[in-house]
């Protein structure tokens, strides 16, 4: 069977499921329910309400799937961006809601853990869609503990490459932390680009 | 892709003093920057930060010597940053970099950003979704917007056993799809196995699966070769194993899941929405050939979901991961298909001369002798089972003997993972009953 390119499946699904294909919707669900409830939970930490994160998002998609435009990048990270918001609209809620009860903590405390997990789970989604290669080279250097020389005879490039790899994939990595707090960027940064 | 830098500030301007900006390594080249030139602003030397503290370094002895400083260009140790951050370059570089940290504002700012990132790498935990969670998410998705083409009610299982299986094979790593598992089943009375790996055991069901994807028109995994090597289940897995000079590897998940999604698409479509209860227009005419015998397309996909759990605990058992019987609600499908096949199993075996003669004559559509089949636990219930022709009806009346038993126990004795005799049953009645409805049980197993 021929691959489609991703966009065009990402426009199939799209008509698929306005269409009303409950079929479709399992398909979309295997496709990315490991990356919505992964999101989700390194947001909150927490099973049950990544579960129902998952369930929302889900359903969310279901209904409005002439929500999602083509034009503005693949269905991964429009799926990705809605996660995102919700998990951390839900993690800002449920850590007020533990300030005012126990009074313990400061707003600054509050907001600074909304960053962080927000960071880490912006930090999953790059690293799993950053291009292989680059991801390749990060996994040896830091997983594998291997230094860039030793890195460029597995990957089977030149010292050059690999010293660029690294300092490339880090560079995406580190867009993690741009918290786009002056509200230009529609959508958190990380999830909005062709990757 | 359009370029090696998604998050694009290609097009920006290079600008050394925003810390947000790091210049575009493609460009790095070209640049010709002066080394140090202009940084000699103190204010940098606060922000060098130190690399990850190296982890093979520990428990190591120290270097013998201190390490000589080495010479090199600013565009050579800009691009030893990522491997400083990572601790992944010499002790020699390591110093270089950190002597240029100290006069080089950008490369300063761009090392610190890119040792924090390095914070954010942790290894992937393998979070396992609960698999009940895909139905529960499902439903709610078509309670709240009910489906124009809905997956008809018998093809759920299939959909849901499926995805199941694909779950656990995105979570099993490359070496143990070539894990050593044992197909078991039984052939008259003849319990036999058939060694194979994970990866031929998905390839086992995606040529089986195959004969459903024929029967509704979808093309077959298996081309170029004869009818008779098509024919059979057995003739299949037989024949796909063959024709591949390597063996199976996790590249067949790809076709594998494909072809799944493509028989559960084609069955919705084919299926009357307007009918009630699952009644279907065209397919439930559709019938699906097994060579030696044949079951209407609603059997066979609940035939197929029963065979994916079945070798879904066989890859499970292999790579020791735990796995979970069905759904209730669909263990119940399983088992009443079963059910439903073991006067035509009984008969069989009479006629191969391993089952005991009928005590009778019984008019089609009349009740004669029975036994009362009851299944205990999740997903259980009883059956009546015509004991002396397919064409009779079981019924209370007749009851000459009673079985008891596990659903999962049972659908394992169907599946040929146990025998008769280790099967955990309760009985009374008549012996000899009992013993032919239980080997008529194991006798539905096949490869």
């Amino acid at each position: 069977m021929a691959r489609e390119t991703p966009t065009r499946w990402d426009r199939r699904m799209q008509q698929r499921l306005a269409h009303g294909e409950a079929a479709a919707l399992g398909e979309l669900y295997d496709r990315f329910a490991s990356l919505v409830h992964g999101l989700a939970h390194r947001v909150l930490g927490d099973e049950d309400a990544a579960d129902r994160i998952t369930r929302d998002v889900f359903t969310h998609v279901w209904e409005n799937p002439d929500a999602y435009d083509p034009k503005q990048g693949p269905l991964r990270s429009w799926i990705a961006t809605l996660t995102h918001r919700r998990a951390v609209h839900r993690l800002r809620q449920t850590e007020s809601a533990a300030l005012v009860r126990s009074g313990e903590g400061t707003t600054e405390d509050l907001e600074r853990r909304v960053r962080h997990a927000s960071a880490a789970a912006r930090a999953d989604y790059i690293v799993t869609s950053m291009p292989a290669p680059l991801r390749a080279a990060l996994e040896l250097a830091y997983f594998q503990r291997r230094d860039y020389r030793q890195t460029a005879v597995d990957l089977g490039v030149t010292e050059d490459e690999a010293r660029r790899r690294l300092r490339l994939g880090l560079q995406l990595l580190s867009t993690a932390h741009d918290s786009g707090t002056s509200g230009t960027p529609p959508g958190p940064p990380g999830y909005g680009r062709a990757l | 892709m359009s370029g090696p830098n998604p998050f694009g500030n290609a097009e920006q301007p290079e600008n050394p003093d925003n810390p947000d900006n790091p210049d575009n390594p493609d460009n790095r080249d070209g640049s010709g920057e002066p080394e140090g030139a202009g940084r000699s602003d103190a204010a940098a030397s606060a922000r060098i930060p130190t690399p990850r503290s190296s982890v093979e370094d520990t428990g190591r002895p120290l270097p013998d010597h201190v390490p000589q400083p080495l010479v090199l260009e600013h565009r050579v140790l800009k691009s030893l940053l990522g491997a400083w951050a990572l601790a992944a370059c010499s002790a020699e570089e390591s110093v270089a970099v950190e002597e240029h940290l100290g006069g080089c504002g950008p490369c300063a700012e761009e090392a610190l950003r890119l040792r924090d990132a390095v914070g954010l790498l942790h290894a992937e935990e393998s979070l396992d979704l609960d698999p009940m969670l895909r139905s529960r998410v499902l439903e709610r998705c078509l309670n709240r917007r009910p489906p124009r083409i809905p997956v008809p009610e018998w093809a759920t299982p299939y959909d849901a056993e499926t995805a199941r299986l694909d779950a656990l094979l995105q979570d099993i790593g490359d070496s143990e799809w070539h894990a050593p598992i044992r197909l078991r089943w039984y052939e008259g009375d003849d319990r036999v196995s058939r060694k194979t790996t994970v990866a031929g055991v998905l390839t086992h069901l995606m040529s089986v699966d195959g004969l459903v994807a024929v029967a509704l028109g979808l093309d077959d995994p298996l081309f170029g070769v004869t009818p008779e090597e098509r024919r059979t289940p057995e003739s299949r897995t037989e024949t796909f194993w063959k024709a591949s000079h390597f063996p199976p590897t996790r590249a067949v998940r790809g076709p594998w899941r494909e072809q799944s999604h493509a028989v559960i698409r084609t069955v919705s479509f084919a299926a009357d929405p307007s009918g009630s209860a699952g009644r279907t227009r065209t397919s439930g005419q559709l019938s699906v050939p097994y060579g030696d015998f044949t079951l209407p397309l609603r059997d066979s996909m609940l035939d197929r979901a029963f065979e994916c759990w079945v070798h879904a605990e066989d890859i499970a058992e292999a790579v020791d991961y735990p796995y979970e019987p069905p759904s209730p609600r669909h263990l119940n499908r399983m088992i009443d298909l079963a059910a439903r096949l073991l006067p035509d199993s009984l008969a069989g075996r009479r006629r191969a001369g391993l089952a005991a003669p009928a005590r009778g004559l019984v008019a089609a559509g009349a009740p004669g002798r029975t036994l009362r089949l009851e299944v205990e636990g999740a997903g259980g219930g009883e059956w009546l089972i015509a004991l002396d022709s397919p064409g009779a009806v079981g019924s209370a009346e007749h009851e000459v003997a009673h079985v008891a038993l596990d659903g999962v126990e049972f659908c394992r004795l169907a599946a040929g993972h146990v025998t008769p005799e280790e099967a955990a049953a309760g009985q009374d009645g008549d012996r000899e009953a009992i013993h032919d409805v239980l080997y008529a049980t194991a006798s539905l197993s096949r490869m």
